[in-house]
């Protein structure tokens, strides 16, 4: 009997790691937001306390704008954002046929400024970049996510998940590490949340301003000591669409507000 | 600069109200240095009014220590319809305002 016993124990040891190498079921995905204190959260809830609106308002009057050498505004093609707008984001980055790979929604926006506005390209993290993508991205508020869904994408998904599970810098440590094997810990006090990029561009109150998902995974990576990626760089736009993806389902806050 | 500023349209006479605003602004302290040493010079707003129909009922003075976006919220008493002026008053010329209406029955 006991024989049996120890290797059922051994079946279901050699089955454990494959379980924990496995990512978050889907039904235990949880944003950000459940990780945060009440005051936080209540400053996400209440758009007159939410400093994240103050962008969205800001693009809502970029959106109309006249620029670049076509003299034309976003609105002029898009028309009401609130309708044409309404659940992109909860898509991107999407699949770029003419490109033929992924487009973050802040490069859709310099693309568009490129090509349809004849206008020079924002610089990432710039207020206007920040702004346009926030008012964009505020559009599909609740609605949830389905980034990666394009089977042209299916490589760079992949890409993005090797990347989300390779170890790297002085600490050595992979994303997986902390956000798939060690949520609801805490470090320094924080807690290690599931790394679901819910809300962005978000309001980090540590930063003062809005900020976008690269911004946040580049500083995740000189938190492990590693060489952070340069803005819009493939393996930066792979690790955005694996981490949208694997936040199916889960609805769209932007702006969020976190600590 | 955008605000955004948050008070009830239609109040009973003589009910206490909450007022709060919100407003863009860096809030630069003054003590912060760039990586080649050179001191960030302060950028900060130093001085919040609201006034209603005319008479100030709120004034507060800011410091370097207020984060960006500063956040005020306080308190009045519904008197009679009308308007709340906000003004923002900062470092380097700065100057915003911002309006709300109330009605009063």
């Amino acid at each position: 009997m006991s024989v049996w016993r120890a290797i059922a124990a051994a079946a279901l040891f050699a089955a454990a790691p494959a379980l924990l190498a496995g990512e978050i079921p889907p039904d235990a995905h949880r944003s950000g937001y459940s990780f945060m204190g009440p005051d936080t959260r209540a400053m996400q809830d209440d758009d007159t306390a939410n400093p994240g609106m103050l962008f969205v308002l800001d693009g809502e009057a970029l959106w109309g704008k006249k620029t670049g050498n076509a003299e034309k505004a976003c609105a002029d093609c898009h028309g009401d954002a609130r309708t044409s707008m309404n659940g992109v984001a909860a898509r991107y980055p999407a699949f770029d046929k003419p490109l033929g790979r992924p487009v973050t929604l802040d490069q859709r926006i310099n693309l568009c400024r490129a090509n349809h506005q004849l206008a020079t390209p924002l610089p990432y993290e710039s207020r206007d970049l920040l702004a346009l993508s926030a008012f964009v991205a505020h559009q599909s508020r609740g609605i949830p996510i389905t980034a990666g869904d394009d089977p042209n994408l299916k490589p760079f998904v992949d890409q993005g998940r090797n990347l989300f599970m390779q170890r790297e810098g002085q600490l050595n440590l992979a994303c997986t590490n902390c956000h798939d094997d060690n949520f609801d810990k805490r470090l320094a006090g924080a807690p290690v949340t599931q790394g679901q990029p819910t809300g962005y561009p978000l309001y980090r109150l540590e930063w003062q301003t809005l900020g976008s998902l690269e911004r946040r995974l580049r500083s995740c990576m000189s938190g492990v000591r590693a060489q952070a990626y340069d803005y819009g760089s493939p393996e930066l736009v792979a690790l955005e669409l694996y981490l949208m993806s694997r936040a199916r389902g889960l609805p769209v806050e932007t702006p969020a507000v976190r600590p | 600069m955008s605000a955004l500023i948050n008070v009830p349209a239609k109040v009973r006479r003589g009910d206490v109200i909450e007022i709060r605003t919100l407003t863009s602004h860096i809030m630069e302290t003054g003590f912060r240095h760039t990586v080649d040493g050179k001191l960030v010079p302060r950028d900060i707003i130093t001085s919040f009014t609201c006034r209603y129909n005319g008479a100030e009922i709120f004034r507060a003075d800011l410091f370097p220590a207020i984060a960006a976006n500063p956040y005020l919220s306080f308190f009045t008493v519904a008197k009679e319809s009308g308007k709340f002026e906000f003004e923002w008053i900062g470092d380097n010329g700065y100057s915003s305002t911002a309006s709300a209406s109330i009605i009063v029955e």
